[in-house]
């Protein structure tokens, strides 16, 4: 016999029992992005044309690698909290714990990748 | 527990688009476009770092005509999606949940869309002598 009040249980906690951390973070992430992507634009706008060592030369710069790092990581993780509700939402039985299994993967992979690429950049700059 | 096959709301079939229902699907779309875009951000710094064929290689296939439309087709996506997100934060805060001020934000967002991509698109063709 569960003595708790079922207030005590249920507070903060939706029914998928992991309270708001999901809705907070893709929050967080978008407000990341939003800061971080007219920078990106805009030092993409200026690396038009460029060859690969004055790429490497403006995004090894180390503000530019850290704000780089931060817009990549956040990204991955804002695409990946969202594909994960468009998949709950519009696929479902056997393949959608597959998919979802599949793009956790392929998200990560891509984050990890990314890091690495900006990693090398930085250190052979 | 056997599912039964409810029919599922909104009834797409019988259900007038408006501007609001539009614009929050095309949210949820131009998110996975922009999803799987940010695999194309990886492929271009994996070739920064890579060799120079590597970055020859995808540079080659941004230039390219099917490159060209893909790259404005995401850049349109993440001007909407960014501008559109603004419009979600503001409703987060508690912000134009009047019906008439969802659709005023509604028709800024479009617009603003229009004229940030047209100009992005602009400056990028202008720029470096690519495109």
């Amino acid at each position: 016999m569960n003595l708790r009040d079922p207030l005590a249980i249920a507070r903060g906690l939706g029914s998928a029992k992991d309270g708001t951390q999901h809705w907070w973070v893709q929050r967080l992430t978008a407000v990341a992005l939003l800061l971080l992507t007219p920078w990106f634009v805009w030092q993409v706008l200026g690396l038009i044309g460029a060859d690969q060592y004055a790429v490497r030369e403006t995004l090894g710069q180390p503000l530019n690698a850290t704000l780089l790092l931060a817009y990549v990581l956040s990204m991955f993780w804002h695409a990946q909290l969202g594909m994960q509700v468009v998949i709950e939402d519009y696929v479902h039985g056997w393949f959608e714990i597959a998919l979802q299994v599949t793009v956790k993967f392929a998200f990560a992979f891509g984050a990890l990748a990314s890091a690495l690429a900006i990693g090398r950049i930085v250190f052979s700059a | 527990m056997a599912a039964q096959q409810r029919p599922l709301s909104p009834h797409l079939q019988v259900y007038k688009p408006q501007l609001t229902s539009i614009l929050s699907i095309v949210h949820r779309g131009t998110g996975v476009l922009l999803g799987l875009a940010a695999f194309g951000l990886m492929a271009w710094l994996l070739s920064t770092a890579g060799s120079i064929e590597a970055f020859d290689r995808f540079h080659a296939f941004v230039g390219s005509a099917p490159g060209q439309v893909l790259l404005a087709a995401v850049t349109a996506s993440m001007v909407y999606h960014l501008l559109n997100g603004i419009r979600h934060l503001l409703w987060d805060i508690g912000w134009g949940f009047e019906l008439s001020e969802a659709y005023a934000s509604g028709w800024v967002v479009v617009g603003l869309t229009v004229v940030i991509t047209s100009a992005l698109v602009f400056v990028a063709m202008n720029a470096g002598g690519a495109a």
